[in-house]
């Protein structure tokens, strides 16, 4: 295969810029695989290594600092076949911090090569995630100030499965970049390299202190045994293809006439863990039995297991447009927290309303009728009270009949559980 | 007919599935995680990728990628996470990346209430890229345009090539409704228009009467190229000021002056002088407190807009020939309108907004019309 170099393109690095020579290895590297332009994405971002796309006659995606992993995974995960190679510098790996932990752990089939030449080449020489606390850099003192970051050992740490710490100058870097892009699994590679144009003009660093330096180093040797895991892709597509086909929403046809004409709204306060939402749903899907249209709006807390629960549901004869509620005409009161969230409301109900109640539970006076609740001393638990409710007022025949509350259960549930809410059911409305 | 019971955000996800869309990637933010969690079921047994990003800029930076190999993207957050959203939405905008973005609108500014509805982000949709050039944005009523208006979303963004939010609010996203989904209105799926000759691809090029470029997916037979940078027909950067400043008009005229094609809204009410503009949850009232006022004698007429950027300036002006009054209603202190008083001077241009997390009630809306 001949060279992927852009003949029409060529390399506009600053003399003696290592990026020069990752960009020669990396073209040797694809000779080394035989790999062909078509079969290769190089992603890069903002930067002098952004500018490696433009060299290589391949797919090539240009983005955003520091972003280039993220876009990449897109590519894997859509073209599993395409071999994809992100180019990002240390100031990229800065600021894409989040998004190099989430590859690691992630584990695409992908290679990460990290053209680490310590500073912000482009924008003046300003400090970078590796920059040496003693080196003199574009930032003033505030390198000094802070500690430099090791790339390999985030990337161990973080999961990734081919970690190796290389230099732009080693006679078999294109050899290096060759395994990690022939590995399956996510591969970095932190290449350190001579930034001319800035960081060399006032500190000294020279390709053999850089090959000195990695000698002191703990050695990267590329796969890393305890991170050995199924590359992500395809463990995705396997997991996938196991997974069962969601069912389209269920439907209900009419079936019943409804015992009341017209629009009804229905307040329903609670606490969480009393099934509130649940029988909000219920409720409408009780409605949608006898052709009703039905809309639900739920409030609870954040700390899902505490707090109050609130459900409000409106059924209508006609399409509902407006989907806040008004006065309801019944409010089915089981906690006093719920009711707290709508005291000012509660003090308006009119004689209309019809208020199933709670023991124990205290609304602000007002002209509503009231009906009390003693589930308790029949035995019913908490979480069963809202649906217990609902039962009473299926028994009244209020709003929905106990046919339309029967149709509603069984579209809802299955099995034990409908055994179970159907028994409810018959308890309360034998009584 | 058989009615189920969805909330707005599953309809977003049942609507992009029809589209044909299989990639999405989110982060799961209140109230749009719902949309995360349907797709999550909906896309990998349909052979499609649902991605749980480590934040919003992944989350859109992996669609980005996707839609760049020929796939159908999606993404949903709300206000926070379209502030994060910002680079990623210049990208598909310069960049011409389809993208369909839906926003579940909470109340602001920033993490506000992540459980109370506003539409605060209609201008910043719009503006926050670091453009100005135009976007699309869609906005639905209730669970029904959830569905069709995602499926819009996707044909223009398709055939576009560019974002296209849709403006939701967590009183429509997570507000179930009993729908008939089977009689929702089904637009036909467009996909973006592919080059044929690709041997001789340029991924910019514009040949005559184009206004947009033809796509080949990265991962092609022929290497193709993208870039955030400002860039020539061939995909590399350019400095050349002519051509610069061309693609910049192509990109403000593909969508300033094709929005006729997808104007979308509702009209309604009784020929009067006085007209209500709204769009979104509030249109749901200001339906109902039309119908109440025509019926006790007070004539009104509504005009629901369902496409608010680009501004349907001439479907606005059409339909305000009459009026001798305009009332804007909007969920939040002010914004649309000032499209309203550009459009339409002369006018009596009243606004009536509401931003503490409660929705504007029909009865406040009569109040409105009857105080005029």
């Amino acid at each position: 295969m001949d060279s992927l170099l852009n003949k029409n393109r060529p390399p506009v690095f600053c003399p003696g810029c290592a990026h020069d020579r990752v960009t020669q290895a990396l073209d040797k590297g694809f000779h080394l695989l035989d790999m062909a332009g078509n079969q290769i994405a190089i992603v890069s971002d903002i930067g002098c290594s952004g500018l490696f796309d433009t060299f290589f006659n391949t797919h090539a995606l240009h983005g955003l600092h520091g972003r280039a992993l993220t876009y990449a995974a897109g590519i894997k995960l859509a073209k599993p076949e395409l071999n994809v190679v992100v180019t990002m510098g240390d100031g990229g790996q800065g600021i894409g911090g989040a998004h190099l932990l989430a590859a690691c752990r992630r584990n695409l089939n992908m290679t990460l090569l990290v053209l680490n030449n310590f500073n912000f080449g482009m924008t003046g020489g300003q400090f970078s995630a590796t920059t040496p606390a003693d080196a003199q850099v574009g930032s003033g003192f505030l390198n000094r100030l802070e500690r430099p970051l090791d790339i390999c050992g985030v990337a161990r740490s973080a999961g990734a499965v081919y970690v190796r710490r290389c230099s732009s100058y080693q006679k078999d870097l294109a050899e290096e970049i060759a395994k990690a892009v022939a590995f399956e699994g996510f591969a970095v590679l932190d290449i350190w390299g001579i930034c001319p144009g800035r960081y060399t003009r006032a500190n000294k660093l020279s390709p053999k202190d850089i090959a000195a330096a990695l000698k002191q180093l703990p050695p990267e040797t590329g796969e890393v045994p305890e991170n050995r895991r199924q590359e992500y892709g395809v463990h995705y597509r396997k997991t996938a293809k196991n997974l069962k086909p969601v069912a389209p929403p269920a439907t209900i046809e009419k079936q019943f006439e409804p015992p009341q004409p017209g629009r009804h709204e229905v307040l329903l306060l609670g606490n969480a863990g009393q099934r509130i939402i649940t029988a909000g749903e219920i409720l409408c899907l009780a409605g949608m039995t006898a052709g009703l249209y039905a809309t639900q709006k739920n409030e609870y807390n954040i700390t899902v297991l505490r707090g109050p629960s609130i459900s409000e549901m409106l059924l209508s004869e006609e399409r509902i447009d407006y989907t806040g509620i008004g006065i309801p005409d019944v409010v089915i009161a089981l906690s006093q927290e719920g009711v707290e969230r709508r005291t000012s409301l509660l003090a308006r109900l009119d004689k209309k309303t019809l208020v199933l109640k709670a023991p124990g539970v205290n609304l602000p006076p007002s002209a509503a009728e009231e009906f009390y609740l003693d589930f308790k001393s029949r035995g019913i638990k908490p979480q069963d009270w809202a649906l217990s409710a609902l039962a009473t007022l299926a028994k009244q025949n209020r709003i929905i009949s106990n046919g339309m509350l029967r149709g509603a259960l069984t579209t809802r549930f299955r099995g034990d559980i409908l055994t179970a809410v159907l028994r409810l059911l018959n308890q309360i409305t034998a009584q | 007919m058989g009615m189920s019971l969805i909330e707005g955000n599953e309809a977003v996800a049942y609507g992009a599935l029809a589209a044909g869309c299989r990639f999405f990637a989110g982060y799961p933010i209140t109230p749009a995680t719902t949309i995360l969690n349907t797709m999550l079921s909906l896309l990998p047994p349909a052979g499609g990728i649902c991605l749980q990003g480590e934040d919003e800029i992944a989350s859109i930076g992996y669609c980005l990628g996707a839609s760049m190999t020929g796939m159908k993207a999606m993404t949903a957050t709300s206000g926070p996470g379209i502030s994060l959203y910002s680079e990623h939405i210049s990208f598909a905008i310069g960049s011409e990346i389809p993208i369909v973005i839906v926003n579940v609108q909470r109340l602001g500014p920033s993490t506000g209430s992540a459980t109370r509805g506003a539409d605060g982000d209609i201008n910043f949709m719009r503006w926050g890229s670091s453009s100005g050039l135009p976007v699309i944005v869609l906005a639905p009523v209730d669970v029904g345009d959830c569905y069709s208006l995602t499926m819009q979303a996707f044909n223009l963004a398709e055939t576009y090539r560019c974002p296209v939010f849709l403006a939701s609010n967590k009183e429509i996203g997570m507000t179930r409704e009993s729908i008939d989904l089977a009689a929702v209105e089904q637009p036909p799926v467009f996909n973006r228009t592919m080059a044929t000759d690709s041997e001789h691809f340029l991924p910019f090029q514009i040949k005559n009467g184009q206004s947009v470029p033809y796509f080949l997916p990265i991962g092609d037979n022929v290497p193709v190229r993208q870039t955030s940078s400002t860039h020539g027909i061939d995909g590399y950067i350019t400095t050349n000021t002519d051509e610069i400043a061309s693609f910049q008009q192509r990109l403000y005229d593909k969508l300033q002056t094709t929005v006729d094609r997808y104007s979308y809204h509702e009209i309604g009410g009784q020929d009067a002088s006085t007209l209500l503009i709204t769009y979104g949850v509030t249109a749901q009232a200001a339906k109902t407190a039309v119908r109440v006022c025509n019926r006790l004698g007070a004539p009104v007429s509504l005009l629901v807009l369902k496409t608010l950027w680009p501004v349907p300036e001439s479907l606005i002006r059409r339909t305000a020939r009459e009026a001798k009054r305009v009332v804007v209603l909007e969920m939040n202190l002010g914004q649309y309108v000032n499209e309203i008083r550009r459009i339409l001077p002369g006018k009596t241009i009243d606004f009536y907004g509401q931003m503490d997390g409660r929705l504007i009630t029909p009865g406040q809306i009569e109040e409105v019309i009857t105080r005029g």
